[in-house]
């Protein structure tokens, strides 16, 4: 690659956009959630950041694509955004550090890996079998809790209480 | 499940409509209880089955879209929608606001409104037990179709298909927590869930209906999924929730009577309503944005 294809170097480009995060979960990176892919140069020369969406219908991807647009466009970078779908985005490329990071902001990260959700045929319900995972407080820890609702404030999040410190609090959920 | 295709065959843009209008319909009719929901869980339950069905429906148009500007063919087809954008470009907005009930190809079942069947003029309140029921019969529906497409033959429809998977099984692990709840809840509960269920079944039988022509093409280039081989796979999901939730199935196999076709363009007298709604302000204001 030449200096006049990539006048902004890919190491210049991800270093602008390490700072950036999720505006709905302000601790983790959008590296280290999974949603920024990369940097790679496109078939015309032009660079190009590689986000992926979350849930389908997540809100914030519109946000996130205007924060890094903005990013770049802070140091003068010539990139362009582009969304990409496959591999799906999962919460199993959720580093360890990120997953710390959750469970200190009171979200509990997830539990289980998505393709044991995915190794179903289908969801099995049945009101006798709990969910497999259980999900410690991000609190106290403890293990005694509960789902509240598998939909909560965002997409990606159910909504849990503990029955020990009593306190409410979202789960990330296995994606 | 088989490695993802790697050939560059695209769906038919009539399937993904098909496929993006389910999504968009169900997606508005379920939004309608927001602010309105039983509890507050369930307000915020039924807000993020629709952005997920809304966010698949977007992204299925998007495509769609990209392959109708593509095609001159297709493109003559869709001349109604080039007025809706100065540059002429049909796109996941114009495809969902500016075209007409009779373009629409959802299932009746997802434009029904939240309650039994009416009589003439007859108003009802919305009814949860309607809702839960219809987001199980077709979530446990696209569990499976969605597991298949997986492996289509086109790429962007195969990534679209494992993202919403993925929600689907959460829409139908909720539905069915709840119908067993329902079922196997109170007196008026049951009879609520009951009358529910009775009302919806018959318009699965559209699900397997021959001469679906937009599948029937997205088959033969390897991009679509067979419906009709699904029926025995569904049954067994529909039937043990249902035996949980102490629920009979009242449909007589073989079905006996009118088969529901909203999918081939022929529509109950709710969806034109439901377009009316939420059609207007895109209509109003061609290209309006935040």
């Amino acid at each position: 690659m030449t200096a006049l294809a990539t006048p902004t170097s890919f190491s210049a480009i991800e270093a602008a956009l390490a700072h950036l995060s999720d505006p709905e979960i302000p601790v983790v990176s959008l590296k280290e959630l999974g949603i920024l892919r990369g940097v790679r140069e496109g078939s015309d020369g032009v660079a190009e950041v590689v986000i992926t969406p979350t849930y389908s219908g997540c809100p914030a991807m519109g946000q996130i694509e205007d924060d890094v647009v903005a990013a770049l466009k802070a140091i003068d970078a010539k990139a362009r955004v582009v969304t990409q779908l496959t591999p799906a985005w999962t919460t199993d490329w959720m580093s360890e550090i990120a997953r710390e990071k959750l469970r200190a902001y009171g979200i509990a990260p997830p539990q289980c890996g998505s393709v044991s959700e995915a190794g179903h045929g289908t969801v099995k319900f049945s009101r006798h079998a709990v969910r497999a995972e259980t999900v410690p407080c991000p609190q106290c820890s403890s293990l005694n809790t509960t789902e509240v609702s598998s939909f909560g404030s965002t997409a990606c999040k159910a909504q849990y209480r503990c029955l020990d410190c009593m306190e409410p609090f979202d789960y990330f959920k296995p994606y | 499940m088989g490695a993802p295709a790697n050939t560059n065959a695209n769906a038919p843009a009539d399937y993904l409509l098909h496929l993006a209008d389910n999504a968009l319909v169900l997606g508005q009719r379920n939004a309608e209880w927001c602010g309105h929901g039983p509890i507050l869980e369930e307000d915020l339950a039924m807000a993020n089955n629709s952005l997920d069905l809304i966010g698949q429906a977007r992204m299925l148009y998007q495509h769609a879209a990209s392959l109708i500007n593509a095609d001159d063919e297709a493109g003559e087809r869709f001349k109604h929608l080039q007025g809706a954008r100065v540059d002429g470009q049909v796109t996941d907005d114009t495809l969902a606001y500016f075209r007409d009930t009779a373009e629409f190809r959802c299932h009746t079942l997802l434009e029904l409104p939240h309650h039994g069947p009416l009589v003439g003029y007859a108003n009802s309140e919305r009814d949860y037990s309607v809702t839960l029921t219809r987001n199980f019969l077709y979530s446990a529906l696209m569990a499976l179709v969605w597991q298949r497409l997986q492996t289509s033959a086109d790429p962007q429809l195969a990534g679209i298909a494992a993202k919403s998977l993925k929600e689907t099984r959460y829409h139908l692990s909720h539905s069915s927590d709840w119908l067993v709840r329902l079922g196997d809840g109170t007196e008026e509960s049951h009879q609520r869930a009951q009358a529910a269920l009775d009302h919806l079944l018959p318009y699965c039988e559209a699900f397997w209906l021959p001469g679906h022509a937009a599948e029937e093409a997205a088959l033969a280039n390897g991009t679509g999924v067979c419906v009709s081989e699904l029926r025995d796979d569904w049954n067994a999901i529909v039937n043990e929730t249902l035996s949980e939730a102490t629920l009979q199935r009242n449909d007589t196999q073989p079905h006996v009577g009118y088969v529901a076709q909203g999918h081939l363009g022929v529509h109950s007298e709710h969806l034109g309503f439901l377009l009316a709604e939420m059609q207007s302000l895109a209509r109003a204001h061609p290209q309006g944005v935040w």
